[in-house]
This record gives structure tokens, sequence and C-alpha cells, in this order.
């Protein structure tokens, strides 16, 4: 009976590897139908989504070439400026906000406690309730810029950020900080030569969500960035539905393409911290 | 030792400090001021009293937007928690392929929103279109969209939680009620379902807000459309959500700034409500434990 | 630590390589706005009304710059999101020094920004006064292009019928009215497949990019016999007396179409442009603007020639219509901001002085936009869509005036663009079109003028 038992539950288990495989497959196919489309004459498109592409409506790389030269912004920069924005956001806000949830949490004070609890505020308000005198601030400032989004990012993403450093920091014993210390070492040896390496965990989940925020982000730099001069992607392709007086499905299809293509190499590349990352941030967050 | 040297706040804390109270503080609490008031702009504004939000709660398309957000919120929610817990449960019975299955069900929640808008918006459309329909034609294929569309996305990432919900189940547990006679359906109720009580409650109020301040996906798929007349000739979008009737009432038009801004504060008092109870029931768990 | 100091590393690699990306971005444009540049003369925004002339517009701008070194940035914004554009564009400090408004109700929005151009040399080039937006003895606007539309037609298409057995209609001269412009599209419609073509109407697309021809132009058609008839030029209650009239003209538009009428929804505008210049459809309401995306296009083999066009008025079966003619007028406005840095205003006023004087500008407008300008040294527009507009005057029909910039708000063309769209796939009524257009303009007109 034993016997049986394992082979129906082997049986079982090879029937939904198959009824897996099928629905895995369903739920890839829509990036896959944008890829054939993407190849397909513009007017191919939305007429028959479904087939693929034939001698009458292959057009080979047009809508690339379209897409990512057309227009007086042309898409190769707003990739530029989304690479810029993106990177330069996640190492300023990981370096800065990791330092501020050191000092918080080991100097307890009632500033920095303050500063805490507005923090884990912060994580609850929505977009929309800043958004307006958000957007008004940044440009009064002169934030408009590819650099002056970063310090908006750093301040609207703080909150998170050192949610999930100080909760990380109030772990590690003090102890260790305190041998730094009498060797002598400063506040900034000792986070950067002591602290610091003991975070990575941290440094990981948090730059994994940042980065996942704010490449994906619309509203925000829409609202802030200077929009004659800078566009991330997300921008563009909004923009390009509807704007020049048509809409070019074919250049659309291609872009999506194209602005999926950074992020599924950057997910194959560190898919395994990417899973811990989402993991702890949930837990905390 | 930091404790002695309150200087290295200006260098450990105050760049953080500034940009947050430049990104955060400083635009929260000016924007709760500016729901009192009547502005095109932030420096002509002229205090109204509590007339924007009377007005909020009289505009047809905001009551609209929000029982359309409630029934969207619920609908999602229930369906993604459910399809992720059943993948995440069968991807750790150890059958063959559970990495590549992980690594698919994951992948969309990488895509933006807007993206992801017009790839659904292309598939929806073409399906439709073999019945002389799109997207836009009624709200009830906005609606379905915008769940199918959330499902898409967020299953993956639930998914992830409740996979190390499963793992962290230990396994003499299950020895323990195998031995004792138990059949299937008990070791799920009285065994799996309560262990999984915190990655339930985690994922839940993940979706429910995810869900609640959808933005990016409702503007790319539908835009709110279809559009209705009501009697009063207020146009009403059957498919609009809170969020972007809060941004359509600021930026359409200048002069009803003053509202938009009452009901973001509305949209901020119900999502910090859903937090409360969250960290209530978190709260209430832990002092179980 | 070996590991942080690499982490460390790859962020600031990153950060510089992307903003030397950036950088690239970004030289052509400001820098950073107040930069010492030693000229320290204005520059322009201007944010444009029109994306199908984006790409001359762009040209023209850089013309310009090239030729007196001032910088003129122009953004154009997605069709349907002018106004939504405008107003977070406004907002910001360094807002567009040149705006466009659709007519009085426009200003209405935007008077508090508008420089007096009373003036400026460009009020002086106009040639009729009635091309300028007065108020208060001010000046806030300038018409810069006088439009024409109606329904355009593949003449070739539109003879291969009247030559057929079937045709009980013979001539283009025999259209005059709404019953023989029904005869001729049903007549079309029920011999698609002899004709060749898809359909006698273009889709009436009801997509952002195309709603605006029936919501907006169409719509025209009903408010002008309802302002003709009472003798007034804007109202704050329409009656909707001409709306069965609208009705049988979208119903025409609509069930003579390529295709179904419940797909109106998510065609474009570029679908109903590429049936028409693939001579899938002979019907096409559009106006002048449309020459450029339906002209011969030698290298894909399609598109009109300038001898295939034709225009028809708008018949909408109102009494008289026999004289009624095409659909003239503006609703494009030239506004400078003036709350723009003195220096900004004057190189605005420059800039739209040089288009519409100087050699290359009133050439750009005339000839690669296809333009009309009520300037005094305007060119001739190289667009046999305006000849055809002319010709039409001359012949001694009435123009019809463009009533829609007295239309509330743009809330209520999309309120009527919606009804329309659910009255044509089925899952709405006339009575919500009526409604949308009645109520609708009532709600606004209260909600604007408060």
């Amino acid at each position: 009976m034993d016997a049986n038992v394992k082979k129906r539950s082997k049986i079982s288990k090879i029937i939904l590897t198959v009824v897996f495989s099928i629905i895995a497959v369903f739920y890839v196919s829509p990036i896959f139908i944008v890829l054939m489309n993407s190849f397909k004459l513009k007017t191919g498109i939305s007429a028959q989504p479904f087939t693929p592409p034939n001698a009458d409506t292959f057009v080979g790389f047009d809508n690339y070439i379209n897409g990512i030269f057309y227009g007086n912004f042309p898409f190769y920069k707003s990739v530029a400026i989304s690479l810029f924005v993106t990177i330069a956001t996640v190492f300023v806000i990981l370096i800065c906000t990791s330092m501020s949830a050191w000092y918080i949490s080991r100097v307890n004070n009632w500033v920095c406690k303050l500063i805490y609890y507005f923090c884990v505020f912060s994580m609850i308000v929505p977009f929309q309730m800043v958004m307006y005198t958000l957007s008004k601030t940044a440009d009064s400032l002169k934030l408009n810029t590819p650099w002056g989004i970063v310090i908006v990012y750093l301040g609207f993403g703080a909150g998170l950020a050192i949610f999930m450093f100080t909760g990380f920091v109030k772990s590690i014993p003090i102890e260790i900080e305190e041998a730094a210390s009498i060797d002598g070492a400063g506040p900034l040896r000792t986070f950067f030569g002591v602290v610091l390496p003991i975070m990575k965990p941290t440094f990981i989940s948090v730059g994994i969500l940042e980065t996942m925020w704010v490449w994906n982000d619309y509203l925000l730099p829409y609202l802030v960035l200077d929009i004659k001069l800078y566009r991330t992607i997300p921008i563009h392709i909004q923009y390009l539905n509807g704007s020049y007086g048509q809409t070019d499905i074919g250049a659309i299809m291609a872009l999506i393409i194209l602005s999926i293509i950074p992020i599924v190499i950057f997910y194959f590349a560190c898919q395994k911290h990417i899973i811990k990352g989402i993991v702890s941030g949930a837990v905390k967050g | 030792m930091i404790q002695k040297n309150k200087k290295y706040f200006v260098i450990f804390v105050l760049p953080t400090l500034a940009a947050f109270i430049m990104a955060f503080v400083w635009p929260f609490f000016q924007g709760i001021y500016l729901s009192f008031c009547k502005f095109v702009t932030t420096s002509n504004a002229t205090f109204v009293g509590v007339d924007n939000y009377i007005q909020a709660f009289q505009d047809q398309t905001f009551s609209s937007a929000f029982w359309f957000t409630v029934a969207f919120v619920i609908v999602s929610v229930v369906f993604i928690n459910v399809l992720a817990f059943i993948v995440g449960y069968v991807l750790t019975m150890g059958i063959k392929g559970s990495n590549i299955f992980r690594t698919t069900f994951f992948m969309p929640n990488l895509i933006g929103g807007i993206v992801l808008g017009y790839i659904w918006q292309l598939i929806f459309n073409g399906i439709l279109l073999n019945y002389g329909k799109t997207i836009v034609a009624d709200a009830t294929f906005g609606f379905w969209g915008l769940v199918i569309l959330m499902c898409w996305q967020q299953i993956g990432y639930m998914m992830i939680i409740y996979i190390s919900g499963f793992q962290s189940i230990p396994g003499d547990l299950y020895e323990a009620a195998r031995i004792d006679g138990a059949n299937k359906r008990q070791i799920m109720g009285r065994i799996t379902i309560p262990m999984m009580a915190p990655s339930i409650t985690i994922c839940t109020f993940l979706t429910l807000t995810n869900s609640f301040k959808l933005f990016d996906q409702n503007l790319a798929l539908t835009n709110g459309l279809p559009g209705v007349v009501q009697a009063s000739g207020t146009t009403v979008y059957k498919t609009q959500m809170l969020a972007l009737n809060i941004y359509q009432t600021f930026y359409q038009n200048a002069n009803t700034r003053g509202v938009g801004q009452a009901k973001a504060v509305i949209f901020f008092v119900i999502v910090a409500a859903i937090a409360l109870v969250q960290l209530y029931f978190t709260r209430k768990r832990e002092v179980q434990q | 630590m070996k590991k942080l100091s690499k982490l460390l590393a790859v962020g600031l690699a990153g950060c510089m390589m992307a903003s030397v990306f950036a950088g690239c971005g970004g030289n052509n444009s400001t820098a950073g706005g107040d930069s010492n540049t030693p000229e320290a003369s204005g520059k322009v925004y201007y944010l444009q009304f029109k994306p199908e002339q984006d790409q001359q517009w762009q040209d023209l701008a850089k013309a310009y710059t090239d030729e007196t070194g001032v910088e003129v940035t122009v953004v154009t914004a997605a069709e349907n999101t002018y106004e939504q554009t405008l107003t977070s564009e406004m907002d910001k400090t360094d807002a567009p020094t040149l705006f466009q408004v659709n007519g009085p109700v426009g200003l209405a929005n935007w008077k508090d920004y508008c420089y007096d151009l009373s003036n400026s040399d460009i009020v002086g080039q106009v040639t009729n006064d009635e091309f300028l937006l007065k108020e208060d003895n001010a000046v806030y606007g300038v018409a810069y292009v006088v439009e024409t539309y109606g329904i355009i037609y593949n003449k070739t298409l539109l003879d291969k019928y009247f030559g057929s057995d079937f045709a009980t209609v013979k001539s283009v001269d025999e259209i005059k009215s709404f019953d023989a412009l029904k005869t001729v599209a049903e007549e079309i419609q029920a011999n698609k497949e002899a004709l060749g073509v898809d359909g006698a109407f273009t889709s009436a697309g009801m997509d952002g990019s195309s709603d605006w021809r029936f919501k907006t132009h169409l719509a025209n058609m009903p408010i002008y016999y309802e302002y003709k008839d009472k003798g007034i030029s804007s109202t704050d209650a329409i009656e909707g007396k001409y709306l069965d009239n609208y009705k049988q003209i979208w119903d025409l538009y609509i069930n003579n179409a390529t295709c179904d009428k419940t797909a109106l929804a998510s065609k474009t505008g570029t679908d109903a442009e590429t049936e028409f210049k693939t001579g899938k459809a002979v019907f096409f309401q559009n106006g002048t603007w449309e020459y450029g995306g339906t002209a011969y296009d030698e290298e894909k083999g399609e598109g009109l020639k300038d001898e295939e066009y034709g225009m028809l008025p708008i018949y909408i079966g109102a009494d008289g219509e026999e004289k009624q003619g095409l659909c003239t007028g503006s609703e494009n406005y030239w506004c400078v901001n003036k709350n723009a840095s003195e220096n900004d205003i004057k190189a605005t006023l420059d800039f739209i002085n040089w288009c519409v004087t100087s050699d290359k500008g009133t050439t750009a407008l005339a000839e690669d936009m296809g333009f009309v300008i009520p300037f005094k040294n305007a060119k001739e527009a190289s667009n046999p869509l305006v000849a055809i507009a002319d010709a039409d005057v001359e012949a001694g029909n009435t123009p019809v005036s463009w009533n829609f910039s007295s239309i509330p708000s743009e809330k209520w063309k999309d309120g009527v663009g919606a009804a329309l769209t659910q009255y044509a796939a089925g899952t709405g009524s006339w009575d919500d079109v009526k409604t949308a257009f009645v109520e609708g303009w009532k709600t606004e007109y209260a909600a604007a003028n408060k």
C-alpha cells in the first residue's frame, strides 16, 4: 500500500509539472505576442494581433529603428536618463539612508525617534497626497533635472529604506562597534569599515526594492522633470501614444520589448538576491 | 561613541533629513493646509474652510471612482492571494521544474505599470475584436481587464512570500500529524493554514494597498474609459480609480485643485486606516505567540 | 570590505557613465537654465498644439536658432492632452513662453497669463482684426492659421461610383444635401466589393487620436445652426435643436464605414488616415491639415495625388444647406506668457514675428505645414485642399464658422465623445448623447463661469 501511495504521488507530481508547464507557457505568452507584433507592419497589429508576421506584414527591424530614432526626443535618450536616474538614486539612497539609520538607532534620542516615526509614517502616505505640493516644491528648488530628481527620490524613498535599515542595525551587537572605537576608529571609519559590511543583505534588499520602484516609476518623474529635456522610459512610452498626430503602434511594441530587456537581464543576473530581497522586504514592510 | 559626537548628526543624518523634509514633510503639511484653500498655484491660496471637502463628497466622479476601486480591490485581493497560495503550495511540493516555474511566474512583476497596461491593451483588444468590442467599450471589460492584469503582475510576488512561508513550516509537524492519522484536509486546515497566517496577513495587506493605490496600469489600460453621462450632465468615467480621479482633478483644470487636494487627503485617510488595521492584526498575532 | 568597495566603485562608475549619457542628452538644450551664457538673450519655449505638425515646427525652430542664435524649444502635447500638459507646464518655473488657446473660452482660463500684444509687431501684420483675440482693449491672442474642414473625398473612387450602373447620383454637383450624400454613401457601401473599397467612410475612430473629429468638429454643425437661428455667438445653455441632424450624420458615418460600428472605440486617427490613403474608403471627414498625412508618397506608392482631392461640406439636413460651405476658422491662437522674463517675452515676440514675416518662416508655414496664415506676408499654401476651400467660397457658398471655440470646456467634449462612442458600440442610447450635449453644456458652463 505504501508503495502504491508513493507511486500515486509520483504520478500526480508529473501531472502537476505538465499542468504548470502549460500555465507557464500561457503566462509568458503576452510578452511573446508583443515580441511577435514588434516585427509586424503597424496596420497589421491592431487588426490581427495574434497572427504571426507573414510576407506581407513582416517589416524586420523597422519598428525598432522607428522607435529608437523617431521624434525630436529619441528613445535612446530616455534609456540613458532612466539608467542614470535609477543608478544614481539607488546609490544615493543606499549610502545616505544607511548612514542615517545607523545614527538614528544608535543615538536614539527624541529627535531621532521623531525622525524614525515620521519615516514609518511616510510609508503609508500615498503619492497623490503630496503629488502637487511635492512637484511644486521640487520645481521651485530647481530639482527638475536628472540630478535633482535623485534628491527628490532620496527624500520620498527615505521612509522605507530607513525603516528597513534601522530594523537591521538594531540586530547588530553594539560590542563590535565598541571594539572598533577602542581601536581608535572614528564614527565614519567604524560605519564604513565595520557596520556597512555587516549590513550587506539589507543593502541588497533595499537596493532591489528601490531599483524596481525608480525604474518603473511614471508619475513622479513626469511631474518633476523638465519634460522638454528629460523623459524616462515610462514617460516616453506614455507620450508616444497619441502624440505626433498618430499612434505608431509598431514602434510602441518595439519599445515595450526594448524596455523589458534590461529588466530581464537584471532579473536573471540577480534572481537569488531579488527573491531574498522581496521576502525580507515584505516581512518587514 | 557616536553618542558623544553629536556633530556627526550633520554628516550622517542631515542630508537624508533635508531631502526628507523637502520631499515629504513639507509637502505633506502644505497639502493638508491647501485642502482647505482655493488655489491655482501654491502662492495664491485663499482659505475656504471645508468647502473643498463638501465638493469632493458631492462629486459623482469621485464616489464612482471610490466604489469601482473598492470592488476592484476586493476581487483582486481574493484572486491574487488564492492563486498565489496555490502556486506557492504546489511549487514547494517538490515537483520537477519548480525553479523554472518560480522564475517564470515572478517575471511580470518587474515590468512597470505603464508598459503592462499597453501589453494587455493589445491582448484584450485582440481577443475582443472577434466580438466587435474593445476594452473601453464596456466597464465590465475594463474591470476584469484590470483584475487579470493585476493578477498577472502580482501573483509572482505574493507566491515568493508564500513559498518562504511554506518552507518555514517545520517538517516534523507534518510527520507528527501523519503518524496521528490526520488526512490531507485536516493537515491543510489544522497545520498549514494556521502556520501560514503571518504570510497570509502580509500578502493580503500588500495586495490591498497595491490595488488601492493603483495608477499607472489604470492610466495605460483604460484611462478611465468608458465615460457615461449622468442625468446631471456630468460624465462619470466608469473604470477610473481613485488615484487617477485625483490626478485628473488636479491637472484637467487648474480651478479645481483645492478639491483635488481634499480628495487626496481623504484618499490618504483611507490608506492610513487600512495600514492601522494591518498593524492591529500583526500586533495581535505577536501577542498570541 | 573588499566587496563593499567593489560595490561603491560599481555605483560610482555607473553614476559617471550615466551622467555622461545624460549630458549628451541635454547638451543641445538649455543646460541648467540660468547658466551664464554670455549673450544672456531670452529663449523661447513653445508648447505646440498640433501633433501632426510637430516635425515641421522642430525644423523651423532649428532654422531660427541657426539664423539668430536664440534658443527655441518646441514641445508638442499628445493628442487630447494639451490643456492638461499646459496646466502642469504653466506651474513650472520654466514655463512655456508661447502657448495656444482655442478661442474666447480657452482664453477665459488663461487670461491671467496672457501678455497684452497690442503694441507688438505681429498684431500689425494681421490682415484682419477678426483674427485677434481681444478683451478689455487688450489683445491676448493672435490666430496664426486659418483652416478648413469638411468631408474630403477621393475623386478617382467617387468618379468610379458615378460611372457605375448602380449609381443614382451621377455627378458631385448633385451632392448638395444630406439626402444626396446619404444616397451616395449607402450605394457605395452596398456595392463596396464592386468598387474595391472597404466602406464609404473611413472608420470614425473614437480613440483619443481621432475622436476630436466628431466630438468637436462634427459637433460644430448643430451648434452652428442653432447659433445662426438665434443670431448668437455663444450661450450658457444649448438647446440641442439640431441634435436629430447630428444623429443623422453620425449614423451615416458609423453605418457606412470600413469597419463594424462596434469596433470604432479603439480605431485611431492613423487607421482612418491609412484607409483613406490606400483607397479603402471614399470619404474622410477631416481638414486642410490632413494633406500632409495622405498625400502621394512615391516611396511607398500610396496616397492621393493632388488632383485626386475633393472636399464636400458636411451636410446634416438643415434648411438651406444647398448654400452651405465648408467649415473655416481658427482654433489656434498664439498667446505669450506674461509671467516669463522680459528677455524671454521679447525673444518670443521676435520669434513669432519672424515666423510670419521672414521668407523662411512663411515658406515653412505655407509649404511644409500647408497653412493659410492671416498675415500680410503670407505665401500661397501648396495644399490642394486649401485651393478647394478657396474655390468653395468663390462659388458663393457661405463658410460655416468654427463655433466650437464657444464650447464651455474640454470636459464637455469628452462627455459628448464618450456618449457617441457608447452609442456606436450599442452600449448607450442617443439620449445619452443628448444629455451630454445639453445638460453637460449647462453644467460645464456653470462650472467655468462661477
